[in-house]
C-alpha cells in the first residue's frame, strides 16, 4: 500500500469522521420514518383485524344503537367513486400530459397549464371539496355521488398529467425521429409511437393517482357526503368508506367504532396493493 | 400542390420498384441520374452556422459516403436531404435540394410524403415498442390499404431485404425490443425498406454495433443498392472505402472535397483530405 503521493492521515480521519456523521444521522431518519409506518400497521392491524369478517362485505352500515352491521353499501360507493373518477381523470390527465410534451412544449399554454398543475397538486383537498360544493352542491341543492367524483378527478387529474408528461419526456428524441422518419404524421407519432412506448410508465401514473384517491376524506365530506342505506344511485348522496370511518370512529357506539377499524384497514390494505401493482407494471416496463 | 408532388415523387422512374432502377443504370452510362442535387445549401442551427455554401450530386443507385471529424456536419447535411431538422425550432436551411428536379426546402413542401420517399436509418437501433411485424407495418400501413395476406408478403419481403427474414420468421409477434441490438438494427433497415422509398439515408447505422453486425449491415448496403439511393454518414474511414462509389470529404461545415470512392482513398486531390485519410488527422 505504499505510495509516493502525499498523503494527508488528518484529512483521510477527517473525512472518515464525516462520513459516520452523516450515515448515523440518515440511519436515524430512517429508523424514525420507519417506526412510525410500522406503529400504525401494526396498530391499525391489531385494532381493525377482529372486525373483519363476511358480514362486512354484505350488512349495510348499521343505525345508531343496533348491533352489528357492516360497510357494503361503503365499499360499494368507494367503489363507484374512485372508478368514475379513473373513467374521468385518465382522459382527460392522459392527453393533457401529451399536450404538454408532445404539442405544448415551451408554448405559454403549456407553462401556464403546468404552472396550474402545480398548484393543483399541492392544493389542500377540502379546498377543492368546497369548490365542487360551491360550483355543483349549491347549485343543484343535494349533494350527489358525481359531485364526488367531480371533486376527486379535480385530484387525480393533476396527479395524472404531470407522471404522464415526465413519462413522455422519458421516451427518447430518437425513437420519435425515427417515427418521423417514414413520414408519420404528428398525431401518429404522439399517440402510436411515443404514448404507446411509456405506457407503463403512465400506467404507473394512474394506479397512484387512484391510490391518492381512494382515501380521500375531505372532498367528499362536502359532495358525497355519506348515505346510511345500500346505493348505487349517483345523483344522491352516496356512502363510501373514508367519510364512514370519519364518522364512525368518533361515535360512542363500540360496533361503530370497529367498523372504523376495521375500514381503515381495508382502505390501508387497497392502496398498499395498487402501490405494489404500480411498482410491478414499472418493472415490466424497465425489463422490456 | 398535393398531387402534384405525388406525381413528382411517384414518376416511374423514380420508383424503387419493378426494375425500372435498373433501365436507367443501364443508359446511365452516358447520362449518370442524380437522386439528390444540392445546391449552395446553408444551414444553420440559430446564428450558428453549420454548413457552408455546399454543392453536391448524389447519384440514383450508388452509395454517397459523407466523412470528416465529429462536428464537420456530416449528419447535419445527411438531416436537411429528409428535412429532419424541421422538427426542431431555429433550425433553417438555405439554398436549393432537387429532389429529381423538386426543390424540397421550398415552403409547403409535404414533408410526410418527402419522408416517406426518403428513409431514415439512424445511428442506434429504435424499434418501436410493438411486434417485429407491427414494426414494419406500421410504415407501411401510413401510405398503402393492404390486405392481410398482400401485408404479410410486404414484411416477408422486407425483412429478406434487410437479411433478417431466417431469424426473425418464427417470433413476429414478440417484441422488436427483444432482439439483439445488431438485429434490431437491421429491423430498423427492414422498416425504412418496406415503404419503398427511393432513397434511404443512413447515420452511423453501424458504430453502435460489434464488428460482426457490422459486417452484415454493409453487406447489406452493398445489396440494396442496387435498387436504392443511398447516403450513409460514417466515421469509419475503411467503411466509406468498402461500401460507397462516391464519397464526399466534409471539415467545420465546409465540402473539402468530392468524388468517386477509389480516387479520393488512392489520389486524394486535396492535402487536408489526405491527412485525414491517412490518419495524420482527425
Amino acid at each position: 500500500m505504499s505510495s509516493n503521493i502525499n498523503f494527508d492521515m488528518a484529512v483521510f480521519a477527517r473525512r472518515k469522521r464525516a462520513n459516520k456523521i452523516g450515515l448515523t444521522l440518515s440511519m436515524i431518519a430512517m429508523a424514525i420514518g420507519m417506526a412510525s409506518l410500522i406503529w400504525i400497521l401494526s396498530i391499525l392491524f391489531i385494532k381493525g383485524f377482529s372486525a373483519i369478517n363476511l358480514n362486512m362485505f354484505i350488512a349495510s352500515t348499521p343505525a345508531p344503537g343496533t348491533e352489528g352491521g357492516g360497510l357494503a353499501n361503503a365499499i360499494v360507493g368507494s367503489l363507484l367513486l374512485v372508478g368514475s373518477c379513473t373513467f374521468i381523470s385518465t382522459p382527460v390527465g392522459v392527453l393533457a400530459g401529451l399536450y404538454l410534451s408532445e404539442y405544448g412544449d415551451r408554448s405559454r399554454v403549456a407553462s401556464l397549464t403546468r404552472f396550474v398543475t402545480d398548484i393543483m397538486l399541492s392544493a389542500p383537498s377540502i379546498v377543492i371539496g368546497l369548490f365542487v360544493y360551491a360550483l355543483y352542491v349549491a347549485k343543484v341543492q343535494h349533494f350527489s355521488g358525481w359531485a364526488g367524483t367531480i371533486a376527486l378527478a379535480l385530484i387525480a387529474i393533476p396527479v395524472v398529467v404531470r407522471t404522464t408528461e415526465n413519462m413522455l419526456r422519458l421516451v427518447p428524441g430518437s425513437l420519435r425521429e425515427a417515427a418521423y422518419a417514414l413520414g408519420t404524421p404528428k398525431w401518429k407519432v404522439a399517440f402510436m409511437v411515443t404514448l404507446r412506448a411509456a405506457q407503463s410508465g403512465i400506467m404507473t401514473g394512474i394506479l397512484l393517482a387512484l391510490a391518492r384517491v381512494s382515501g380521500e376524506t375531505a372532498p367528499l365530506l362536502f359532495t358525497a357526503l355519506s348515505n346510511q342505506f345500500f346505493s348505487t344511485d349517483m345523483n344522491k348522496p352516496i356512502a363510501n368508506l373514508p367519510v364512514v370511518i370519519f364518522q364512525f370512529a368518533m361515535s360512542p357506539y363500540d360496533n361503530w367504532v370497529s367498523l372504523a377499524w376495521g375500514g381503515s384497514l381495508l382502505i390501508t390494505f387497497t392502496v398498499l396493493g395498487l402501490n405494489i401493482l404500480a411498482r410491478v407494471v414499472f418493472r415490466e416496463k424497465v425489463q422490456g | 400542390m398535393m398531387s402534384n408532388m405525388k406525381t413528382m415523387f411517384d414518376l416511374n422512374k423514380i420508383d424503387s420498384q419493378g426494375g425500372k432502377v435498373e433501365t436507367t443504370n443501364q443508359h446511365s452510362e452516358q447520362t449518370a441520374m442524380n437522386a439528390l442535387e444540392v445546391r449552395n445549401l446553408n444551414f444553420f442551427y440559430g446564428a450558428f452556422q453549420g454548413l457552408k455554401n455546399i454543392n453536391l450530386d448524389i447519384e440514383q443507385g450508388k452509395v454517397t459516403a459523407f466523412i470528416g471529424p465529429s462536428g464537420c456536419g456530416k449528419s447535419t447535411l445527411l438531416r436537411t436531404l429528409n428535412r429532419m431538422y424541421d422538427l426542431y425550432p431555429g433550425q433553417r436551411a438555405e439554398g436549393e435540394i432537387n429532389f429529381y428536379g423538386q426543390n424540397i426546402l421550398e415552403p409547403g413542401q409535404d414533408l410526410n410524403l418527402l419522408r416517406s420517399r426518403i428513409g431514415m436509418v439512424f445511428q442506434k437501433p429504435t424499434p418501436f415498442p410493438m411486434s417485429i411485424y407491427e414494426n414494419i407495418a406500421f410504415g407501411v400501413r401510413l401510405y398503402e390499404k393492404l390486405s392481410r395476406s398482400e401485408m404479410d408478403e410486404r414484411v416477408e419481403w422486407a425483412l429478406n431485404k434487410a437479411a433478417l427474414w431466417t431469424e426473425a420468421k418464427d417470433k413476429l409477434n414478440q417484441s422488436g425490443l427483444s432482439l439483439s441490438g445488431g438485429q434490431q438494427q437491421r429491423l430498423c433497415i427492414a422498416r425504412g425498406v418496406a415503404v419503398k422509398p427511393s432513397v434511404i439515408l443512413l447515420d452511423e447505422p453501424t458504430s453502435a454495433l460489434d464488428p460482426i453486425s457490422t459486417g452484415k449491415i454493409e453487406e447489406l448496403i452493398n445489396e440494396l443498392k442496387h435498387e436504392y439511393t443511398i447516403a450513409i454518414v460514417t466515421h469509419n474511414m475503411q467503411q466509406a472505402a468498402r461500401v460507397s462509389d462516391y464519397t464526399a470529404y466534409m471539415y467545420l461545415g465546409s465540402l473539402v472535397e468530392y468524388g468517386k470512392t477509389d480516387e479520393i482513398f488512392i489520389k486524394p486531390k486535396r492535402k487536408e483530405t489526405e491527412d485525414y485519410i491517412t490518419g495524420r488527422f482527425g
